[in-house]
Formats: structure tokens, C-alpha cells, sequence
């Protein structure tokens, strides 16, 4: 163990040492190849020139080349793999595709992760919305947002025992030690084994992650409603507007970019959810979905790689629409810089 | 805001209670496994947690015994015995017949379960239970008590799951990975979110366009392609394909482009006066970049930490892919997961086990709260 740490230590000094001899060196460099002091007119301009253009890619060259090996190469490579067999070898065509959408369990798990998608986004931005509008009129509001906040520090496989515990089931007549079941048998109900109810154990494992995500929606949203201007909140009021209407006609429609970007990041994160699935069900009860299912083929039976990695494509393919709204949107922010 | 505030009393109380019920939902599930972790490892799975600091802590159900031990005394049929059999006694507080109501009857007291029939259960666990009727039945009457054993609190939990359950070991792994993959990113992106800021060269519009689509790209995508690299590479060099240089570099290259897109549109924002007046001053990209923008740029270089911090900290897929599943190299998250599935029903492990995988988040987070917020307020476009 103390030799982990110690090597841990040696490869921080060597990883950050590596980084600003590169980039120093490779400066220094330059320099040296191409002088701009010490030499004369029209060279020193050249030189200068040539500096100007090799300069920018030593300082991005490190970051392009990790991006290449680790995020471009990949996507190319998942491609080329999903229209290949399970070792990655034959040519199979749309084999693994038309494999895909035959499989029980593949369309159990697209149709789950639409019901994710359809919940978990708006549950986090509404009830985000609700509770920061909510703490903005309380002296202990900053407090409150805190506590709301915290669940976004907790990893998803903590939040599952988390809730784990409160669905914890024990047979009927018997002190319930799960929070949910001991409230429901305190009103007389009948205790459930709620992660393994078909359909519905979906929705006891988007709480957790609705739990984790709404502080992000809060903490987001709050700020975009302190950007409203205070007039156009008090002339709402003077024209004897009600709570509500300011908060629909006047609030809402004012953050609507904010929402969006906070519907869309949520999204994403749906899309990849795979922890909690794992943790918590493992994909039984008809709780599979996609990013599971692609663990799943990535190991089951020694690996299938034509499989997993089609399902990792049809999650790309989910994903480029916001992809491409983002370029768009982060193309018009920075067209002028 | 405030003069959206509810005018009426009513209003303004409706908002505390509606907030307070919020906080009460996001709080008491961690809450839970705090105060469970602490407990006495028998009392976990005998009451709920949320009655750990009463002395009645203990419902407990018993059966009386069937129907075929009863005798009949001076016209009556009567059940008698002591409901701990020949075991220990233990102050018994309250009884009842009904899971709803388990503690109804005070202990010592004679209930009257309706039909003329009584039960009267003594704190030593004693009872006497009589009938007009003769009992049917092969089950006895079931019979709900609260024996008052007092609280008990202990870190026996912690020692056990840090010192033998692995998860100390598991701690110190954790904080391997993390570390290198938190600083080795920064310098590698501080650099080119400089050069794409302020440096102009053929291309950067297309790089910058790139590096925040990336952002979105599933981690899946990366995952089997990789996989099969480390493979070949570990093959080729005759060692492990699962090593910590491996997952620093892979965690490196997924916070990459979050790093690049916060650290840039943070970079770019600065003063452009300053630039310009170093530049006049005879200052190379170099020498801006080290004496000017990184010390300017501490708060954002602050914020990307804490937040790939977190996100490794908290990642099992990546280490589930590209880690082992050994003593020497199991990070807590994937601990704690195998521990889901070996020690399923231990709760005094499993909460033990999450709160030490949560704490280090947990300090990080409210000590630095300030930057992780900055962060997320400027780089909100990323999935997370």
C-alpha cells in the first residue's frame, strides 16, 4: 500500500513535471529555431511569423492528441465495430442491428430509458424551478439550497444503497426497517418489495436519480431568476398579478433558454444512467436499460463487442441532436471572439 | 424577488412548510444511513433507525402457542406461559395484537381483544390469555411487543468494514486514482483553452466546435475500443492492460473537453487591455500565459478541479472497465457495489461502507462549495 501511494505521489510529480518541461521545452524551442531577438529586419519578421504559426499547436498539440486517442478514435472505432461480430473480426453488416431491435430485452430497455427520458429531465427542472423560487423568499433559503444541493456530491452507487435502505422490504407484521415500507405499514398498508415490482420499480429507481439531479436544476435555475429584472417583477405586481401568473407568464417565459440547457444537460446524463440500474436491479424485473445492457455485452460470455458497441451507437445516436444545438448555440455566443 | 412574496400570513407559512418538506426529503435518506452506520448491529435490523433514541426501540412479534395447550379453568379456556420461552427475560414495555398498533396495551395490563377473550402480558414476558371459547387454530394468537433494551450507539461498524471488510484499502485506491486524474488534466488543458482563447491560428473555430461536441459524447462510445487498445497494449509490453497509468490517462482524456470548454470561455473573458499591454511590453504567449492568465485564472482552475474531483471520486464505470477487481485495485465505488451483492442484507456494513465512500465528497463539497457552483454555473452545456 505505501508503495500505491508512493507511486501515486512520484506519478504526480512526473505527470505535471512531464507537462511544464513540454511546454516549456517545446517554447524554448521555437525560440531557439527561429530567433526573434538578436537578428535583424526582414528575418526577424519571418521568424516571428513562423513562431506565430507553430506556437498555438504546441500549446494545444498535448490536449488534441488525448482527445484523438481517448474521445475521436473511439467513436470511429464503436462505429466501425457495431457492423462487425462479437470478436470484431468479420464484416456482419446490420446483422447486430437487426439482432438489436429483434431482442426482448434491447426493446425493454429503450422503452424504459423513453420513460426515463420522459420523467427524470422535467421532474428535476419542475421540482428545480419549484424549490428555487421557493427558497428565494425565505431568510433560510441559502441553507435550504445547500441541503437540496448536497445529494450532487454523492455517487450514484452511494445513492443507490441510500435508497436501498429506505425501499428495504421485511415480510408483512414485521418491524419494517425501510423507510417507505414502515410508513405504508403505518397507515395500514401492505409492504412491497418495491425495486422488483415490474414497470413500476423503474420509477423507485428515477427517484434516485431525480434525488441527485434536482440541486443541479436549483442551483442553475435560481441564478437565472436573479438575472430577471426587478421591474418587470414589480410592474407584474402593480398590474396586480397573482404569484402564480408571475411565476407562469413572467418567470418561466423569461429563464426559457436556462430551462432548456438544464432540460438538455439532464438528458444526457439519463441517457448514460448505469450505476443505478447496476446497483440497484442489475437489469432484472424488466429494469434494464441501455447503458447496463451495453456493460452487460461488453463482458457477458467473455465479451460481445458487435453488440455492445451498436447499442452504445443507437445511444450516440440519441445524443447528436443536442450535440449539434450546442455547436449551434456555443457558435453564435463566440462568433465575434 | 421579494415582491413576489405571498402578502397573506398564510402564504408566507405555506412556503416555509413546503420548503422544509423539501429539505426533509433530500436530507433524511442520507440522515438514515448516518445514524445506522452508528448503531449497534442487532438494532439495525430490529427497528427502524428513525426510532434509534428511544428506549423502545425494540418491536418485536412472538406467537403464543397454539391452540392445543390450552387448559380449561373454572369455565374458561387459558393460554399461559412466558412468551421468551425458556430464554433470557427482557423488560417488556407494551404489547399489542395488531401490527399497526404494537405497543396499544401497556405491559401488565389485560387486554380485551373483543368476544370476551383477554390477553394480559407481563414485562417479564410472562401472559395469560382467556376465552369464554375453547381456541381453534393450529398458529397461536400473534403478539406484538416493545421491550425497552437502550440505545446504543458504537463505531464497532467502522473498524469492522475499514479493517476487514477491505474497504480501508479500497479508500486509499480511490485516492490513487483520483489525485493523479485530477491534476494532470489541468496544466494539459489551461494551454490549449489559452491558445483557443487568445491565440489565432488556422483551424480553431473547427477545434473549438469539436472539443464542445465532445462534451456530449457518451462515455459508452469510448468504452470497447479502449478496452481493446489497453488490451493489445498490455499484450504487446507483456503486462497487466489494467493499471492506474491506464485509468489516469483514460479519466484525463473524458474530463478533457469539459476542462478545455470551462478553463476557455473563463480565459477568453479576461481583460483584453491586460494582454494587449503585456504583448506592447515585449511578453511571448509563454510568459502571458504563466505570469498573467494561469495566477488570473485560479478561481476556474479551481472549479474544474473540484469538479473532476468528484467525478472520478464517484465513477465506477470507467473503473469497472479499466481496473481490477482485486484487494490492490478495487476502488470504493466498485467495493461498495460488490458489497451490494455479497453482504446484500448486512445494513451495518453496506451503510457503514457508503458513508466512507460519501464523506470525502461530502467535505470537498461544503468546503468549496463556492467554486463548484461557479462551475456549474459556467459550464452547464456538459452532460455531466
Amino acid at each position: 500500500m505505501a508503495a500505491q501511494i508512493f507511486s501515486a505521489i512520484f506519478v504526480i510529480i512526473v505527470g505535471v513535471g512531464g507537462c511544464v518541461a513540454y511546454f516549456w521545452g517545446a517554447n524554448k524551442l521555437v525560440d531557439i529555431i527561429f530567433p526573434s531577438r538578436g537578428v535583424k529586419g526582414a528575418a526577424a519578421i519571418d521568424n516571428l511569423r513562423r513562431q506565430g504559426m507553430i506556437r498555438p499547436w504546441l500549446f494545444v498539440g498535448p490536449a488534441m492528441i488525448i482527445l484523438t486517442i481517448y474521445l475521436i478514435y473511439p467513436v470511429i472505432e464503436t462505429l466501425r465495430l457495431s457492423f462487425l461480430d462479437r470478436g470484431g473480426v468479420n464484416f456482419v453488416g446490420l446483422a447486430n442491428y437487426q439482432w438489436a431491435f429483434g431482442d426482448r430485452e434491447f426493446r425493454n430497455s429503450i422503452l424504459n430509458n423513453i420513460i426515463w427520458l420522459a420523467v427524470v429531465p422535467a421532474a428535476c427542472t419542475f421540482l428545480g424551478l419549484i424549490i428555487a423560487v421557493l427558497t428565494d423568499k425565505i431568510w433560510w433559503g441559502t441553507i435550504a439550497k445547500s441541503l437540496i444541493f448536497l445529494p450532487l456530491a454523492i455517487s450514484f452507487v452511494g445513492a443507490s444503497v441510500i435508497w436501498k435502505f429506505i425501499y428495504e422490504y421485511r415480510g408483512e407484521g414485521q418491524t419494517q426497517i425501510g423507510l417507505l415500507n414502515a410508513i405504508i405499514q403505518y397507515f395500514g398498508g401492505q409492504p412491497q418489495v418495491w425495486i422488483s415490482l415490474p414497470f413500476w420499480n423503474n420509477f423507485f429507481l428515477m427517484i434516485i436519480l431525480i434525488w441527485i439531479q434536482t440541486g443541479f436544476a436549483m442551483v442553475i435555475l435560481s441564478s437565472a431568476l436573479r438575472g430577471i429584472p426587478e421591474e418587470t417583477l414589480e410592474a407584474a405586481v402593480i398590474d396586480g398579478a397573482n404569484p402564480f401568473q408571475i411565476f407562469w407568464k413572467i418567470m418561466v417565459p423569461q429563464i426559457w433558454g436556462t430551462i432548456a440547457v438544464v432540460w438538455t444537460t439532464i438528458t444526457i446524463l439519463v441517457l448514460k444512467v448505469f450505476d443505478i440500474v447496476l446497483t440497484m436491479t442489475n437489469g432484472q424485473w424488466n429494469s434494464q436499460v441501455l447503458a447496463n445492457l451495453m456493460f452487460d455485452w461488453m463482458f457477458r460470455g467473455g465479451g460481445d463487442f458487435g453488440r455492445g458497441a451498436t447499442i452504445a451507437i443507437i445511444i450516440m445516436i440519441a445524443v447528436i441532436p443536442i450535440m449539434v444545438w450546442n455547436i449551434r448555440q456555443a457558435n453564435k455566443e463566440t462568433g465575434g471572439h | 424577488m421579494a415582491v413576489t412574496t405571498g402578502k397573506s400570513f398564510a402564504g408566507r407559512f405555506g412556503v416555509h412548510i413546503a420548503v422544509l418538506i423539501f429539505v426533509a426529503i433530500w436530507t433524511v435518506p442520507t440522515l438514515g444511513i448516518l445514524v445506522s452506520s452508528l448503531r449497534d448491529k442487532d438494532q439495525i435490523i430490529a427497528s427502524g433507525w428513525w426510532n434509534s433514541f428511544a428506549s423502545s426501540s425494540q418491536t418485536e412479534a412472538g406467537r403464543l402457542p397454539p391452540a392445543s395447550a390450552q387448559v380449561e379453568k373454572d369455565g374458561k379456556f387459558v393460554l399461559e406461559g412466558n412468551i421468551f420461552g425458556d430464554g433470557a427475560a427482557r423488560d417488556i414495555s407494551a404489547f399489542g395484537v395488531k401490527s399497526a398498533a404494537p405497543t396499544q396495551y401497556p405491559a401488565g395490563t389485560t387486554a380485551d381483544l373483543g368476544d370476551g377473550v383477554t390477553l394480559q402480558l407481563n414485562a417479564d414476558g410472562g401472559f395469560v390469555m382467556q376465552s369464554p371459547k375453547a381456541f381453534e387454530g393450529e398458529r397461536g394468537q400473534r403478539v406484538y411487543y416493545a421491550s425497552s433494551a437502550p440505545p446504543k450507539f458504537t463505531t464497532d461498524n467502522y473498524k469492522t468494514v475499514l479493517f476487514s471488510e477491505g474497504i480501508g484499502r479500497s479508500f486509499m485506491n480511490s485516492l490513487t486514482v483520483t489525485i493523479p486524474a485530477t491534476v494532470i488534466p489541468i496544466l494539459i488543458a489551461a494551454f490549449a483553452a489559452y491558445a483557443l482563447a487568445w491565440m489565432r491560428f488556422p483551424g480553431r473555430a473547427l477545434l473549438i466546435a469539436v472539443i464542445i461536441g465532445l462534451l456530449v459524447v457518451p462515455l459508452q462510445m469510448s468504452l470497447i475500443p479502449l478496452l481493446k487498445l489497453y488490451n493489445g497494449v498490455g499484450s504487446f509490453f507483456g503486462v497487466s492492460s489494467k493499471t492506474y497509468l491506464g485509468i489516469w490517462l483514460a479519466h484525463t482524456g473524458f474530463g478533457l473537453p469539459f476542462a478545455i470548454y470551462l478553463l476557455r470561455s473563463y480565459i477568453a473573458g479576461l481583460p483584453r487591455e491586460i494582454m494587449e499591454s503585456a504583448r506592447i511590453d515585449g511578453a511571448s504567449d509563454f510568459e502571458i500565459f504563466v505570469k498573467i492568465v494561469l495566477p488570473l485564472s485560479f478561481p476556474v482552475l479551481a472549479s474544474f478541479a473540484i469538479f473532476q474531483f468528484l467525478w472520478v471520486w464517484n465513477d465506477l464505470l470507467v473503473a469497472m472497465v479499466f481496473l481490477g477487481t482485486e484487494g490492490d485495485q478495487i476502488v470504493l465505488t466498485a467495493k461498495l457495489n460488490a458489497l451490494l451483492g455479497s453482504r446484500g442484507g448486512d445494513w451495518e456494513i453496506l451503510t457503514t461502507s457508503a458513508f466512507v465512500t460519501i464523506i470525502v465528497p461530502l467535505i470537498v463539497f461544503f468546503s468549496l462549495q463556492r467554486y463548484f457552483v461557479r462551475g456549474l454555473l459556467a459550464g452547464s452545456v456538459k452532460g455531466g
